[in-house]
């Protein structure tokens, strides 16, 4: 380990390119790209190095625990007659998933140990998946260690949050804006609601943790939607983010006529691809690689490109992140969250000075969406234009009217199980239209209240008819920003399809962007995952 | 003269329906104003009248008449009705099946003009024998019985010659040194017994078998009536061959080209021989095409002999056709075949017996082999076809080359299409892979029917004999100036090149419907299948009803059992399941392959003893891990649209009902195969057929009847020829993903096929196992 540590970890980085920067690595789906940037005008953006994980994390925990932040020590929460439920973060958190032992797993159990002394039997815990797809046994295993799904499961214990069981919700009340709030009836009617996060970006947790994670679409249609999301710059920074202020809104009736809720929050690192091993290289900036991580990003090119997409995929999905626990704080929900964003901003946020004409990107091969699954368009485009552009504090890396270029392979493959509605979404609706506002009017209902797909969130492991919109939603901000959106080396009726240009290579697109924005741009590139924000006054 | 003579006539005329039958009443009708004609065709269906009415004079050649007719106070219907009897007849029949007052109406003809004939170059010996041979007699026999005084003009045919190389004279074809005599009547006995033995021989055990061999290869487990319709088909078809086989063999024994000309010949000959008096003269033109002037130039009827050969050659499908560059075609517009057989009647019989007149080019106007080839080569260059992709296709050069090397070299092709055909008919093909082996099959039926032009029309092309038309020329001379205009039969005024490249070609490529300009518009070359949508997917439509494995689930019951089978088992056990699994698996394919309900009835013993819980928990976790992952998402989707369509929609499927439970919520009815249960296991045997084949066509007609559906205007989706009485029952078959067999079925019947895929980025599954059940007892 000592190796591992040799420095400080360094803050993250602007780097204006010149003649001497070495061509830069961009993700590129299960594969990557090594580009040129034109010297003199371009910048890349480096994320800050992994910080120091905690050394004894269950330590850490049990501290957390004992000594919450404007909260009781939970041991005094809990009394014999009790009903205890805890909530978790689902399988969206973190990506790519975490080596076990998971973080949810260490914290569960030292939950339901203290719990078990205070001689808690009532105890449920329930997957907060709101309208995502419910987690299989292998993967709750995963996330929470075979000794609580072996102690849970079998009794049915332990479960996945249903947002279409219509005697399983309830009605918490109504916001000041008339937001209605609905929450999950067992975590509703208990006497304490432990809920279990995972910070990885700053839009996480807080009361957007039980607020939407324990809700229904009824609750969640007022900040899931195209109005909210607009409104929200970025949806990572809480305090200029409608979705958050709505969130918040609802927290507030939860905290006046809901369960009493101890809320854990966590942070983990940038350690997404390893300090060694076969993806080391991917967090390293180029011009400290040495000759051995040229000949490894290379091998890795070269042979991925001649290996078919579904076993590239497999290599890929079967990564487990080294993420190392930075922090773990425990408590009531604001006063927590607020710690953790602390704690969030500090790893990822990165300076950077003056918007671009052109920002660049690399998608991943992994999006909160697809893990142990298939990327498909609409999540590039959410990824892309919702995720990584909405990294921001303070203003966007590209300036209005910009141009987005991002590499991926976009491919028109849609995981059947879990993606059902995504494939009639692509091949119908955005046959028609790829405005969002017009989606959200003309299609929105009839995709949440469609009976098949209900019945697959229900019982099979689909995703909610309605979620391909609030993927679509969430790059309407980006959408009504920026002036052009190019994809690289993706397929060309995939990309065309979801209203964007195809371009070959990076030179190409950048020729492509000289229409909007001029001959000579200046370009930004966000060299992300690992995950950075960009902070701009 | 000749409308002087022939007004106030009236005329019989026989094969009025026919390309040269129909041209002969339209120029009576508009150029002999006063005569009558009685029209003797078969009745059909609707009767002779109706016959007329449809059959002839809705052709096209009656435009100019019409016209005509508008510009006078009578109307065309009023003319036709005082103008035309029309007599229900059958020259194939002895006494022509006439009614006494068909019989008064033959009796009170002047003329009779007998154009009847089967002028198809492939009948059969027998039919041939009927219409061909003793049609002339029997014309002459009921004229003779009724005691007409009419004159009969007999229609037969240049080529009644035979092979003979040189001059062939207007003479009775009894007087023709050539003429190989054998005895007409004996003819038709044993043309008669050769339709007996081949009904016969077409009813041996082994031949039966090997019918009903070849119709399950067809259609696969298409249900027993299917199969046995199938069956008789191809008896039939078989039957039929061999009649077809007899006339060419004995044909060309005797030196003709084919049993037509053999039996044209015999017919003149019946006819001589039996005439007892009547006044007879015989007219023979050579091959009739499209008309030069009137109705109008290019006019045709049919699909006549030569188009077929030009069509295949413009879409590049024949690249050589055999013949001598030097050689004659002897080819005549219909006009002026129908102005010498006016000329003749008009003239009347001659004292001196029966007479024969040629009508033909070859002697006085020839248009060689080579010529033509230009031409027509000539004018495709200029006016290329274009293929499915829109591109145009090159003609190719000729090269005269013979016949026996052209029909090698089709054979070698044919051979290996067929091979081929053969390989990919095994294979388990579905969707677009299908589709290829339905070009395929398509190619390599083109082929065959190039080979039997060449076989059939090589012999024509290769005919040396120059026909005489001295006779003809007579006649001319009779002819004033007036008649010369109007009833112009002289071959010389052909000018061959403007003929066949402003009259002709023109003409034949939109009779023969051939693609003579690209679609500038990528959409309208998937107008078909966009159409066929469409209608589908209309809200008239009553029900669509469903099939499962493969049509909207790439899946079957073998699969499903395995994943069910294999829940609970270790590594080990798995691995033993799979050995023992594929080594089943050649019994299974080949008892499925025999018949699809008695395989599943085997297949479901399996179940014996399956606990019915836990079945049914497995079975929701199958739903995501084998239904759903092999489902095709635009079929699942197609379902969807049907119900917001506010169709009823409905499953039917030979898989057990607890497998397809998940999937109940997609339709508004399942209908499934259905287990008994004792002890609260399954047992292993069906409580009913399980619905497939033939018993899925009666479970929908009960399903239909019930709930008020018709099923004319249903729609069924379905994969497989086991499904075919399913898909015939309803008037909007989709064939989905279809094996060969369907594939082609349905392309030749029109039906919308969808290719429907499961999705891209479904993870790899080799063998429907289900996925480990980790430490399921790893605490105890």
């Amino acid at each position: 380990m000592a190796t591992q540590h040799r420095h400080t970890p360094r803050p993250g980085l602007v780097l204006e390119v010149d003649r001497s920067t070495p061509p830069v690595m961009f993700h590129h789906g299960e594969g990557f790209r090594l580009e040129k940037l034109p010297p003199g005008r371009s910048r890349v953006i480096y994320p800050a190095e992994p910080k120091t994980g905690i050394a004894d994390p269950d330590n850490a925990i049990r501290q957390a625990l004992l000594n919450p932040i404007d909260e009781d020590p939970l041991p005094s929460l809990m009394r014999p007659s009790m009903r205890l439920t805890i909530a978790f973060d689902d399988l969206s958190l973190p990506l790519p998933p975490m080596r076990r032992p998971d973080i949810r797993q260490r914290i569960i159990e030292q939950v339901l140990d203290i719990a078990a002394e205070a001689g808690v039997d009532d105890v449920h815990l329930i997957a907060a998946l709101a309208l995502h797809r419910r987690m299989t046994e292998n993967e709750l295993r995963h996330a929470l260690g075979d000794r609580v799904y072996d102690a849970f499961a079998p009794q049915g214990a332990l479960y996945n949050h249903d947002a279409e069981d219509s005697h399983g919700m309830v009605t918490l009340g109504y916001t000041s804006h008339d937001e209605i709030v609905r929450m999950n009836r067992r975590a509703a009617e208990s006497d304490l609601l432990v809920y279990v996060n995972i910070n990885l970006v700053s839009m996480d947790g807080g009361w957007k943790s039980t607020a939407t994670g324990l809700a229904d679409y009824q609750a969640l249609r007022h900040h899931h939607n195209v109005a909210a999301l607009q409104q929200s710059r970025s949806f990572m920074d809480r305090h200029r983010s409608e979705l958050h202020h709505s969130n918040w809104r609802q927290g507030a009736v939860i905290d006046a006529h809901g369960p009493r809720i101890f809320q854990i929050e966590t942070t983990v690192n940038n350690n997404t691809f390893g300090r060694s091993g076969p993806l080391a290289v991917l967090q390293k900036r180029e011009w400290e690689w040495t000759f051995k991580d040229r000949v490894s990003c290379m091998a890795m090119s070269k042979s991925l490109k001649v290996t078919p997409p579904a076993i590239q995929r497999a290599i890929f999905q079967a990564w487990r992140a080294p993420y190392e626990l930075t922090s773990v704080q425990a408590g009531a929900v604001e006063a927590v969250h607020e710690r953790t964003t602390e704690n969030v901003l500090a790893q990822h946020l990165v300076p950077v000075e003056g918007q671009t004409d052109v920002v660049t990107m690399g998608l991943p091969y992994i999006c909160p969406y697809n893990v142990n699954s298939t990327m498909n368009p609409i999540l590039v485009m959410c990824l892309g234009l919702g995720y990584f552009f909405n990294l921001y504090r303070g203003k966007p890396v590209v300036r209005p009217g910009g141009v987005a270029i991002m590499s991926h392979p976009t491919r028109p493959e849609f995981h059947p199980v879990h993606h059902p509605s995504y494939i009639d979404f692509f091949e119908q609706l955005l046959a028609e239209t790829t405005d969002p506002a017009e989606l959200e009017a003309k299609y929105e209902q009839q995709f949440a209240t469609d009976e098949w797909y209900i019945h697959l969130y229900r019982n099979s492991y689909a995703y909610h008819g309605v979620h391909p919109f609030y993927m679509w939603y969430w790059g309407a901000h980006a959408l009504q920003h920026l002036g052009r959106v190019i994809i690289v080396g993706g397929d060309t009726a995939a990309v065309r399809r979801l209203g964007f240009q195809p371009a070959s290579t990076l030179a190409d697109a950048l020729e492509m962007a000289a229409d909007v924005v001029g001959s000579q741009p200046t370009i930004t590139h966000l060299h992300n995952p690992p995950i950075l924000m960009t902070d701009m006054a | 003269m000749i409308v002087e003579s022939l007004t106030g006539k009236r005329i019989l005329i026989t094969g009025a329906t026919g390309f040269l039958g129909t041209a002969l009443v339209e120029r009576l009708l508009r150029c002999i104003p006063e005569c009558e004609l009685v029209l003797m065709v078969r009745p059909g269906r609707h009767g002779a009248t109706e016959r007329v009415k449809r059959d002839i004079l809705r052709n096209e050649a009656f435009k100019q008449l019409r016209v005509a007719c508008s510009q006078t106070d009578e109307t065309f219907e009023e003319t036709i009705k005082r103008r035309i009897h029309a007599v229900a007849g059958d020259v194939s029949i002895d006494g022509l099946g006439l009614d006494s007052a068909g019989r008064d109406l033959l009796a009170s003809c002047d003329i009779a003009i007998h154009a009847a004939a089967t002028v198809s170059f492939d009948s059969a010996l027998d039919d041939a024998v009927e219409v061909n041979l003793l049609g002339p007699k029997r014309i002459a026999d009921v004229l003779r019985e009724v005691c007409s005084p009419a004159h009969l003009v007999c229609v037969s045919t240049c080529y009644v010659a035979g092979n003979q190389r040189g001059a062939a004279y207007e003479q009775l074809i009894t007087e023709s040194p050539f003429f190989v005599k054998v005895d007409w009547q004996y003819e038709v006995t044993c043309a008669r017994q050769a339709r007996n033995n081949a009904e016969q021989n077409s009813r041996l055990p082994k031949r039966l078998a090997s019918f009903k061999a070849q119709a399950r290869r067809e259609l696969g487990a298409a249900g027993r009536p299917a199969l046995a319709n199938k069956t008789e088909s191809l008896r039939q078809r078989w039957v039929k061959d061999t009649m077809v086989k007899a006339g060419r063999a004995r044909a060309s024994s005797l030196g003709y080209p084919d049993a037509y000309a053999f039996t044209k010949a015999l017919g003149e000959q019946a006819l001589i021989e039996t005439r007892d008096g009547l006044p007879i003269s015989i007219v023979r033109p050579s091959i009739i095409e499209s008309a030069l002037v009137e109705p109008r130039p290019g006019w045709i009827r049919g699909f006549r002999m030569a188009e077929p050969v030009i069509a295949a050659y413009a879409r590049g499908l024949l690249k050589e056709f055999p013949g001598v560059p030097e050689g004659i075609i002897d080819v005549v517009p219909v006009d002026l075949v129908v102005s010498a057989i006016l000329a003749v009647a008009a003239r009347g019989p001659l004292h001196t017996g029966p007479d024969v007149t040629q009508i033909a080019s070859g002697s006085i106007n020839p248009l060689k082999y080579a010529q033509l080839v230009d031409l027509v080569r000539n004018w495709f260059i200029k006016h290329p076809v274009y293929d499915e992709h829109d591109q145009p296709i090159s003609v190719p050069e000729w090269s005269f080359p013979g016949r026996g090397r052209v029909t090698k070299q089709l054979k070698k092709v044919q051979l290996l299409l067929e091979t081929a055909d053969r390989v990919l008919t095994l294979l388990p093909l579905r969707g677009r892979y299908a589709e290829m082996s339905v070009n395929l099959d398509e190619q390599r039926a083109l082929l065959e029917r190039a080979k039997e032009y060449v076989e059939l029309y090589g012999a024509y092309a290769e005919c040396e004999a120059i026909y005489q038309l001295d006779r003809l020329m007579e006649l001319w001379e009779t002819l004033d100036s007036e008649d010369r205009a109007n009833f112009c039969f002289h071959p010389s005024v052909i000018n061959w090149s403007n003929y066949v490249q402003n009259i002709h070609l023109p003409s034949m490529v939109v009779q023969a419907r051939l693609k003579m300009t690209a679609n500038t518009h990528s959409k309208k070359s998937h107008s078909h299948t966009d159409r066929r949508r469409l209608q589908v997917m209309s809200p008239q439509r009553h029900l669509a009803v469903f099939d499962l494995e493969n049509t909207l689930i790439a899946s079957n019951v073998v699969a499903s059992y395995a994943w069910l089978a294999t829940r609970e088992l270790d590594d080990l056990e798995r691995v033993v399941f799979t050995i023992k699994a594929l080594k089943e698996i050649p019994r299974l394919l080949a008892l499925d392959r025999k018949d699809r309900s008695d395989f599943l009835r085997y297949f479901y013993r399996r179940f014996e003893k399956a606990p019915v819980d836990l079945i049914a928990t497995e079975c929701r976790e199958m739903l995501s891990d084998l239904l759903i992952k092999k489902s095709f998402p635009q079929g699942l989707r197609r379902v969807r649209e049907h119900r917001q369509a506010g169709h009823t929609t409905l499953l039917i499927t030979g898989a057990l009902d607890f497998v397809v439970e998940p999937l109940r919520p997609l339709f508004n009815h399942v209908i499934a195969a259905e287990m008994d249960v004792k002890d609260g296991c399954y047992n292993g045997h069906l409580l009913s057929a399980p619905p497939t084949g033939e018993s899925r066509y009666q479970v929908l007609l009960e399903f239909a009847r019930d709930h008020n559906c018709d099923l004319r205007e249903s729609v069924a989706y379905a994969d497989s020829t086991s499904d075919l009485p399913m898909l015939e029952a309803v008037g909007f078959p989709v064939a989905v993903n279809p094996e060969i067999k369907l594939a082609s079925l349905a392309r030749r019947r029109g039906w919308l096929i969808e290719n429907w895929s499961t999705s891209a980025g479904t993870p790899n599954k080799l063998i429907p196992l289900a996925p480990r059940q980790k430490h399921r007892t790893c605490h105890s």
